[in-house]
């Protein structure tokens, strides 16, 4: 009497055979192989056959690692098809993204062979100059995973940045003191974050809209008291002190490490801890599980008598401090003036970090690191004159997101609810 | 207005049924005494106190729990984490520190203490619906409820799970907690109920005991004499029109749900589709519709190979569908009920031509079919969105069968409907299988499918475990959606 469910093994096997072979490691392995392939073939030939040096000094001297151009082009790249080659193998999953990394690591020094061929690399100033870069980066991602795992989108990032680096400007020189600037940027952030989360959960308005709103309200109106009032008078409005380089001294002599984590500035050990303490926060703590829950299921939340739209006012609020003071690097760090849109965009490759490391914090500060790492090469290519045009690593940021969205370095996965706002039925 | 007044007392220890049809405002007052709504008039006393609840925090803190229709999990957090949200255990301190071990063990003891068995360090995306229910009945009990509020927990069970979470209220019951019942299904109020309030369009209609009959039942909840049963005459089966083989079909995630399909239905007959909702009955009737690109297998109607067609060449070969989820396939809400009858056929003669739309025929269409559905709309130009669920439904019923059809899909034709609704669609259907329409019914409702169909296929797991006559035993029928074979089917479904 039974209807029969001749389940045709033969056809099943042969339908998922492709699918099954082309795991994600495979797929990874598969591109290392041909990202290593061009390093070896087009960096060797195109490299020099002269002496790359790496060196730890901020000059030619005490070279950490002397290497023929042509031939290291070539044997990193041959590394870079290695790591793929074991990935496409199949190896142990605890290798896989170590394997990963390598492989990445050896297509970039054979690229750098390939650049650096009769020249020289100092690794400390490339280190510390990253980190410099990625400065910004790691706060405006970090102000990101507040808001984002609580719910709102945080598009504002930018707006953030110019309004924190334009209070710290205007503050910090009318006070003659940095601190007063760092406190007057975390004001400025505040500004546009609390702007945000009363449109986006107050009003409802759409949290992208309202983001993009946002940034151009920052430009225009710090761009418009830059103009009446910086401009006419530098002097007195705009040339605030820059913030002080501290040493530790004894850590700051552990060679590399010490100049690059010891020998810097209060911003660059805040943004590091916060990382820690985000983490922490995010996996340990009451505030985390709630503000993960709001992000997932804010009704799940609601029903245990959490307050969904409390908590996610007090994190995106929390995200204006943190992007505010990711301002500050702007016109306390890197330059010690206000200029008309000077984070030129920071803003938005901050979000590519966030995204790019999955909404994590400790994935945000890896992103923010890479990004760092290229733009300070891009701007160390240009200097020493080389034909790879510098726009090409500029665009290296957005064209990591782009890979990273579309899935190709794992399941990329926002928090379900980010960018809902959350309305009692 | 949802609730007009509403008188309800409940006792300690009691199993208390509060039944209605869907859209009566059972719900509406749950979500009243949960504190997720507030009651413009009237009070709320718990042990004789009159109470307040702003929020599901001084619901909960007055000693009630709720167990939603749609579970409340986040789905990437752990059991664990999931039952902790919100009562956390922290070590002190304004950090908040989690106290993850504690929070565990209270998991695990009241898991123990009622019997629940559930595993705290599995994430809840994880398990299966009648886990996820357990771990939503456990975290209502890690917080000392006296009160427990079920809403609708018999929807997404088997009828094996069904009986144990039977089981598990009455014993629950025995030890003093009191429990608040909502379902529509009479059967399962008649087994467990201590008391039964019956509420109709958001009032008291009445209150019974569970010796009243299941007619007399329905009669109090519709507010008429209903037929629960389908009259149907003996179905005449001719020619083939749908044939299924082989069919393989994956999900969104990448997961196998359909794995190795083979059916066949007949023009002139009902094949009902049974089984707990998630089995791969969703995905089969995609892929069957060229939403959804099938693995492997084939499918056929009337010897046309289906495969790799867009929905609308699939429906333009006579096939009419009507979608599970009728607000998000079924209707477009902001359109009226004239433009929704006419959403698969605008752009044919008569309704349209070229770049042009025909009002006046679609407004014509429109007038003849709402009297012949009876659809209640005020008028054809109302928007669907106003409409009450059962209307909307008849809306989609009666643009898929107003045109000739070779093959009926109806997915979960009735689910959010009313009774007097459910009824008149189920006679539509019949009446499309009458004039030799082959007719392919998936109902997550074991009694619809029973009802309809002249042959019942059951699903498990994205295969079709047997096909079996609507006359077996209903017992038989929901060990076979619970995926357990008898002697007689094992050879076979192996």
């Amino acid at each position: 009497m039974s209807g029969v469910s001749t389940a045709t093994a033969e056809d099943l096997s042969e339908a998922t055979a492709p699918d099954r072979f082309w795991s994600r490691q495979r797929r990874l392995g598969a591109a290392l192989v041909i990202i290593g392939l061009i390093a070896a073939v087009i960096f060797g030939s195109l490299a020099e056959s002269a002496t790359a040096r790496f060196t730890l000094s901020e000059d030619a001297e005490g070279a950490a690692l002397s290497i023929n151009g042509q031939f290291g082009a070539i044997l990193f790249g041959v590394i870079a098809v290695a790591a793929g080659g074991a990935l496409l193998a199949g190896v142990a999953k605890r290798w896989q993204t170590l394997l990963l990394c390598l492989g990445i690591v050896a297509f970039v020094f054979s690229f750098l062979c390939w650049q650096v061929a009769g020249k020289f690399l100092p690794l400390v100033d490339t280190a510390s100059g990253s980190l410099e870069l990625a400065l910004p980066l790691i706060l405006g991602a970090l102000a990101g995973v507040l808001c984002e795992r609580s719910g709102v989108v945080n598009v504002a990032i930018e707006g953030q940045f110019l309004m924190g680096a334009f209070g710290a400007a205007l503050v910090g020189t009318l006070a003659t003191s940095v601190w007063a600037g760092v406190v007057s940027a975390i004001v400025g952030g505040v500004i546009i974050a609390s702007l945000l989360a009363v449109l986006a959960i107050r009003f409802l308005v759409d949290q992208v809209v309202v983001g993009i709103v946002l940034n151009l309200f920052a430009l225009g109106v710090t761009g418009f008291l830059y103009e009446r009032l910086m401009q006419p008078d530098a002097l007195k409005y705009n040339s605030p002190p820059r913030l002080p380089e501290w040493r530790i001294p004894g850590l700051a002599d552990i060679p590399v490490v010490g100049p690059v984590l010891f020998e810097t500035n209060l911003l660059v050990w805040l943004a590091l801890i916060l990382v820690v303490v985000i983490h922490l926060g995010l996996t340990r703590t009451r505030w985390g599980l709630r503000t993960r829950a709001v992000g997932e299921h804010p009704t799940a939340a609601d029903t245990v008598g959490i307050r969904v739209r409390g908590l996610r006012y007090m994190n995106v609020l929390l995200g204006g401090v943190v992007a505010g003071a990711g301002g500050a690097y702007f016109t306390l760090v890197s330059t010690s003036a206000f200029n008309k849109n000077m984070t030129a965009g920071a803003g938005f490759i901050a979000l590519a970090a966030l995204i790019f490391g999955r909404w994590t914090p400790f994935g945000a500060l890896g992103a923010a690191l890479f990004f760092g790492f290229a733009q300070k090469l891009a701007n160390y290519l240009s200097a020493v004159g080389s034909p790879v045009p510098n726009q090409f690593l500029n665009m290296l940021p957005y064209i990591a997101t782009i890979v990273a969205v579309a899935g190709l370095v794992g399941r990329v996965r926002a928090p379900a609810a980010d960018g809902v706002p959350y309305v009692k039925s | 207005m949802a609730n007009d007044h509403i008188d309800i007392t409940v006792e300690p220890g009691e199993v208390h049924a509060l039944l209605g049809e869907n859209g009566a405002g059972k719900s509406t007052l749950m979500n009243q005494l949960y504190g997720l709504l507030q009651p413009d008039e009237g009070e709320i006393l718990v042990d004789g106190e009159a109470k307040v609840f702003r929020s599901p925090r001084d619901a909960i803190s007055a000693g009630i729990g709720m167990v939603h229709q749609h579970f409340m999990l986040v789905p990437v957090f752990t059991v664990a984490e999931n039952i902790a949200l919100g009562a956390e255990e922290t070590r002190g301190g304004p950090l908040g520190w989690l106290d993850r071990r504690r929070n565990r063990r209270d998991v695990l003891e009241t898991s123990k203490r009622y019997g629940l068995p559930v595993d705290p360090d599995a994430l809840v995306e994880n398990l299966p619906v009648g886990a996820q229910q357990r771990v939503e009945i456990v975290k209502a009990l890690t917080r000392d409820v006296d009160l427990l509020i079920l809403d609708e927990p018999t929807a997404v069970l088997t009828p094996q799970e069904t009986d144990e979470l039977l089981s598990v209220m009455r014993s629950l019951a025995e030890t003093g907690k009191s429990i608040v019942f909502i379902t529509h299904k009479l059967r399962e109020v008649k087994a467990i109920a201590d008391r039964i309030t019956v509420i109709r369009r958001g009032r008291t209609v009445g209150t019974a005991t569970p010796d009243t009959s299941e007619d007399e039942l329905a009669a109090l909840m519709v507010g008429r004499d209903v037929s629960l049963e389908v009259t149907k005459t003996p179905a005449d089966p001719g020619r083939e029109v749908l044939k299924v083989s082989g069919l393989v079909v994956d999900d969104d995630r990448g997961v196998r749900v359909v794995d190795g399909v083979d059916l066949v239905v007949r023009s002139g007959e009902v094949l009902g589709i049974a089984g707990v909702q998630g089995n791969g009955q969703t995905e089969l009737v995609e892929a069957i519709m060229g939403l959804r690109l099938a693995r492997a297998g084939k499918v056929e109607l009337e010897d046309a190979d289906l495969a790799g067609r867009s929905t609308k060449q699939v429906l333009g070969a006579g096939v009419g569908y009507i979608p599970e989820d009728r607000s998000l396939d079924g209707v477009v809400k902001d359109f009226t009920v004239a433009e929704n009858l006419v959403l698969d056929l605008y752009d044919r003669e008569p309704f349209g031509s070229g770049l042009k739309l025909n009002l006046k025929a679609i407004a014509d269409s429109a007038a003849e079919r709402v009297s012949q559905f009876d659809i209640r709309t005020p008028s054809p130009q109302s928007t669907v969105g106003t409409l009450s669920g059962g209307n909307q439904q008849k809306v989609v019923v009666a643009r898929e069968m107003s045109r000739p059809l070779k093959l009926l899909i109806a997915s979960q034709p009735t689910r959010g409907v009313d009774v007097g609704s459910i009824e008149f669609i189920h006679n539509q259907i019949i009446h499309e299988r009458d004039v030799g329409t082959a007719v392919l019914v998936v109902s997550s409702e074991l009694d619809e499918v029973v009802g309809l169909a002249d042959r019942i296929a059951v699903m498990y797991r994205g295969r079709i475990l047997a096909t079996v006559s609507p006359d077996m035993p209903r017992e038989e029928i929901g060990l076979l959606m619970a995926g357990i074979t008898g002697d007689t089917q094992e050879e076979d479904s192996e």
